[in-house]
């Protein structure tokens, strides 16, 4: 690790202020929220200068909004804190689980679901379950800010679809209908601190009778970037996510994934444990959508 | 169940008088030391697995701005009486394995001695790496060490096998030919390491006069000092070396990899030396344990009787000679009283790190083989799997494999205590299994010093050579409390540098608590001999009228003489008039280190959708003999059981196909983490060791034998067929799973 500069803008003018600056210069900008992934990578023989622009201290990367349409969770936001949040862990607590499932207490102080999200790994746990729930990105620029569906803001392992003087406000959702539920599950060899193997996030809504009305099912570390598998969905919606359906879903992720084999399993492996996964999660999802119904949340 | 004694501090577990400083971040360790001046030196490792060394420049690297010192292999003397482990510090003309060390340099900072190793130009051949057992020792193997002849043998062509060792008995054939069942195992063990948590980490400085300062977390300094010296050229008298505290070794600090390079970097540079291994450097260039491929087959009666058991081994030795198949050998059949047997096992050269001791070192291995064997002849012949082992018990007077024959040991204790253990006798729960193995180590005696200091207020400080890895400080303080009569707490234990304390051989083997004990013993029995003279001498009787008792002089029964008592702390009071400070000495080379054995039992449940074995529950019963600390005991035992079941489940080197290790951090080599396991439940079995005053046996090691072979045995019966490979990994129960349900 060599010297770097620190920046700690706070306003969102700021922030752009410095990266539109680094960005003249040619000088390298690396957005820093909770820095759980960032200082890990510097500590590894990344031995480039920089500039850290850290951006937890502007009030808009740190605000949880709950409307009756709408969700914002901003990027900055610990892991801990919203795990923390009742309100939220009753409209998503597959989302959060996901976040829960990343790194040690002490970590999770500090780690963001909007960090995990810009580090764009492949097997980053929260982004199957925002992509399910159809999280939609909050980017601020130059230009003022621009949303992108989560599915489209990972564009490759590591790279994502921020500019150079762009960086992540924030995610939006709608906020769940009645009926509504949502799961993620990911397979590791242990308990926790690990890296997903597999994973798969279902969000899911059904009618009064428990029919499914709405599916987005995403898969994880099955491919360069989290997948969304409208086929597994498709198989979900109009039954009453049933052992079929549920089989069938499971059949779609394992035909969507395109993984490969590393020294965290074979291709044949994940592409088996992708599908159980979604089985798994479509299950636990379509029970929190079964206590759901009729009820506002 | 313990043997009726009255000790008063044996067998209590009191607070460890090193506890407070570790868990408040006081202790130092190895990488905590810094000397003004200091510069911080940086190893260049080889990115071949097995190529010839060319040409080393280390020139560039020197002339950058803070580098102050570079070496590399033709810095320390070469010749034919070169070791394996100098090469192994630093390679000289072959680098042997991914990580060998090349060259090294010394910077102001550790960021500029990173920077530098870019600089060092090397030029490489780069050679085939042979990667295993199995290719090493096929017809035509490229050859790791082309001087190389099995058993120094110069009649025989060069071979990748650097030994062979044989034990045998009776006629196997014969013994085969009368069983009724015979069944077989053959299977695949993986590299595991030791996952101490603290990296190799020394500082080092040197003077004009050639004296050297070391100081490092080890698990035995002399050992540093005698080793450094011979990668130096050097005499152990140039050489002080200082133990820091030390965060885990299992077998893994026994050896040396920095301390030569940074005393050669002090002195080329004039400045003190830190080293401080990364964690990917320990993964790649420390001692790790073998990966084995084993064969055992063992025949028996209808009745249970065993006729006959042969084993064949094949250990990794990593580069350079000495897997530790040779107490593989010993331990396989260990437990077992049998009338025929062999064994024959294989030190076997490959392009990967040197191994290196790992708590018990051979013995998983091999015992996973052989008991995995036993557990599939018990379900043949319809038996218990206790049953069968009771049937064939090794107990007092049996001649181990290995040839002595047994003192007192503990083994039927153990198997019966599994048979009468709750969690033995409770119905196993639905849908898992429960898996059953013995476990065995030998331990050792070998050479230890020790003094005992009484203070002028009567309070005692022993000083003793052997780092503190699991607790040793407490049991030394519990022997000499119980030896001289005095309260735990008047006591401590200082674990002393090479030159305050005398010669110690090293913290492994399990041999601290028994020799360096009996050391602490005998030095306590000295002081209490001087102060019986000192007593005498005031009571103006002849020393053979005192007695001690109690922590104080007593006139012998029936002794004529007016005299109160006389107090440890009365005759440290009055040291000064009576005939000066009162020193007890002992060293030692302690012989009839008492054998531990073992019995484990695990229950587990599989996933059959994903491969995921989850433990339920684990046992372990060993024979600790005397347990001096009951708890440091238990822990022991539970430490070794959460390596063994990391290693059972989880845990291998992955390589790929040009021998670069592919999981080479704790992320993907997987060490259970706390939420993996059950709690490991213990029973202490004591049968006390004749050899030793207190009955003390090595401890540490038998808990790490019979994990592995628990496990897969209750895999085993989970599964419905045997997984002989470990480790027991997800993708690989999952794809026996799918073959077998294919079959």
């Amino acid at each position: 690790m060599e010297g770097y500069a620190y920046a700690r803008p706070t306003s969102v003018a700021e922030a752009i202020g410095v990266l539109q600056a680094d960005a003249a210069s040619g000088r390298r900008s690396q957005l820093l929220a909770g820095g759980t992934d960032v200082l890990v990578q510097m500590r590894s023989n990344d031995r480039e200068p920089r500039t850290l622009v850290d951006v937890k201290h502007i009030a808009e990367t740190n605000r949880v909004d709950i409307g009756d349409e709408e969700v914002f969770i901003g990027a900055a936001v610990p892991s801990a804190v919203l795990n923390e949040n009742a309100q939220l862990k009753a409209l998503f607590p597959g989302l959060l689980e996901s976040a829960d499932l990343i790194g040690s207490t002490q970590i999770q102080g500090r780690a963001s679901i909007g960090g995990n999200l810009c580090n764009a790994s492949p097997a980053g746990d929260t982004i199957p379950a925002i992509i399910a729930d159809g999280g939609i990105c909050v980017i601020a620029g130059p230009g003022g800010s621009r949303e992108v569906p989560c599915e489209e803001f990972v564009t490759g392992v590591g790279h994502n679809a921020l500019g150079a003087a762009e960086f992540l406000l924030g995610l939006k959702f709608k906020t769940p209908a009645s009926g509504s539920g949502d799961a993620y599950l990911r397979f590791i060899p242990r308990t926790e601190m690990d890296i997903a193997v597999a994973g798969a996030g279902v969000a899911l809504t059904l009618d009064g009778g428990g029919a499914c009305t709405a599916a987005r099912v995403s898969i994880g570390a099955v491919a360069p970037t989290a997948l969304l598998v409208p086929e597994a969905a498709a198989a979900l919606i109009g039954t009453q996510v049933d052992a079929a359906a549920l089989a069938a879903a499971g059949a779609a992720c394992s035909a969507a994934a395109s993984p490969i084999a590393d020294k965290r399993g074979t291709v044949a492996y994940r592409r088996k444990v992708v599908g159980v996964l979604c089985r798994r999660a479509s299950a636990i999802a379509r029970d929190r959508a079964l206590n759901n119904i009729g009820g506002s949340q | 169940m313990a043997e009726a004694h009255d000790y008063k501090a044996i067998g209590t577990r009191p607070v460890r008088p090193d506890g407070v400083d570790k868990v408040t971040g006081r202790a130092n360790f190895g990488a905590d030391l810094n000397l003004p001046n200091m510069l911080h030196g940086k190893m260049l490792r080889s990115p071949h697995a097995h190529a010839r060394i060319k040409r080393v420049d280390v020139s560039r690297a020197l002339a950058m701005d803070g580098v102050y010192a570079a070496c590399s292999g033709g810095d320390f003397p070469t010749n034919e009486r070169t070791t394996d482990l100098a090469k192994n510090c630093m390679a000289r003309d072959k680098a042997l394995y991914h990580g060998h060390a090349v060259a090294a340099v010394a910077a102001r900072t550790p960021y500029i001695a990173e920077r530098a190793l870019d600089l060092i130009e090397v030029e490489y051949e780069p050679l085939a790496p042979v990667l295993d057992v199995d290719a090493a020792m096929a017809d035509g193997a490229v050859l790791v060490d082309e001087n190389l002849r099995t058993n120094g043998d110069a009649s025989k062509p060069p071979s990748n096998v650097a030994a062979i060792v044989k034990f045998e008995r009776g006629d196997v054939e014969q013994g085969f030919a009368e069983a009724d069942v015979v069944v077989e195992v053959d299977c695949r063990v993986p590299t595991a390491h030791q996952g101490y948590i603290e990296p190799h980490a020394c500082t080092a400085t040197i003077n004009e006069e050639g004296e050297a300062t070391v100081w490092c977390c080890t698990q035995g300094h002399f050992d540093v000092r005698s080793l450094t010296a011979n990668v130096l050229g050097k005499s152990v008298g140039e050489i002080k070396v200082i133990p820091s505290e030390i965060g885990g070794g299992f077998g893994g600090k026994t050896i040396i990899y920095l301390e030569p390079i940074a005393v050669k970097l002090s002195e080329m540079s004039g400045r003190p030396v830190k080293m401080v291994m990364t964690r990917e450097e320990v993964f790649r260039a420390t001692g790790p344990t073998s990966a084995t491929h084993c064969r055992a087959k063992v025949g028996a009666k209808r009745d249970g009787k065993i006729t006959a058991a042969s084993a064949w081994l094949a250990y990794e030795a990593g580069a350079f000679a000495g897997a530790p198949v040779g107490p593989g050998c010993m331990s396989i059949l260990a437990p077992y009283d049998l009338e025929h047997f062999s064994i024959e096992g294989h030190d076997v050269l490959v392009n990967k790190p040197k191994v290196a001791a790992y708590r018990a070192p051979g013995a998983p291995q091999a015992m996973h083989a052989m008991e995995s064997a036993i557990d599939d002849l018990a379900r043949e012949l319809g038996m218990d799997p206790i049953d069968l082992r009771l049937k064939n018990s090794a107990d007092e007077g049996t001649q181990a494999p290995y040839g002595p024959v047994f003192p007192a040991i503990g083994f039927r204790k153990c198997l019966e205590a599994t048979k009468a253990h709750p969690n033995y006798t409770k119905p196993k729960a639905e849908g898992t299994g429960r898996g059953v193995a013995a476990g065995f180590w030998f331990n050792i005696g070998m050479q230890s010093s020790a003094e005992a200091r009484l203070s002028e207020d009567g309070t005692v400080t022993v000083v003793e050579g052997n780092p503190d890895i699991g607790g040793s400080r407490a049991s030394m303080c519990l022997m000499a409390a119980e030896t001289l009569g005095v309260p735990y707490e008047t006591v401590r234990t200082h674990v002393g540098d090479t030159e305050s304390t005398g010669f110690c051989n090293v913290t492994g083997g399990s041999r601290t608590t028994f020799a360096t004990g009996l050391a602490v013993v005998q030095a306590c029995e000295d002081i209490i001999a001087q102060c019986k003279q000192r007593a005498a001498a005031t009571w103006d009787v002849d020393v053979e009228q005192v007695d001690w008792a109690d922590g104080q002089a007593i006139p012998k029964p029936g002794v004529n003489v007016d005299a109160n008592p006389l107090s440890l702390r009365d005759i440290a009071k009055n040291a000064g008039r009576t005939g000066g400070p009162i020193l007890g000495r002992a060293s030692v080379n302690a012989q009839g280190a008492g054998a531990s054995f073992s019995v484990n039992f695990a229950d587990v449940k599989v996933d059959r959708e994903t491969g995921k074995i989850d433990v339920l529950s684990f046992t372990g019963i060993q024979d600790a003999g005397t347990a001096i600390h009951p708890a440091y005991v238990e822990g022991q035992m539970q430490g070794g059981a959460v390596q063994g079941l990391g290693w059972a489940l989880n845990e291998e080197y992955i390589y790929d196909e040009n021998g670069v290790m592919e999981n080479a951090g704790f992320l993907d080599y997987r060490v259970p983490v706390a939420s993996d396991m059950p709690m490991i439940d213990t029973q202490i079995i004591e049968v006390p060791n004749p050899s030793h005053p207190y009955g003390v046996r090595g401890v540490g090691e038998t808990p790490i034998v019979a994990p592995l072979a628990a496990t897969s045995n209750a895999a085993r019966d989970a599964l419905g067929f045997r997984i002989a490979d470990l480790p027991l990994s997800p993708p690989r129960v999952l794809e026996a799973i799918d073959n077998q349900a294919d079959a």
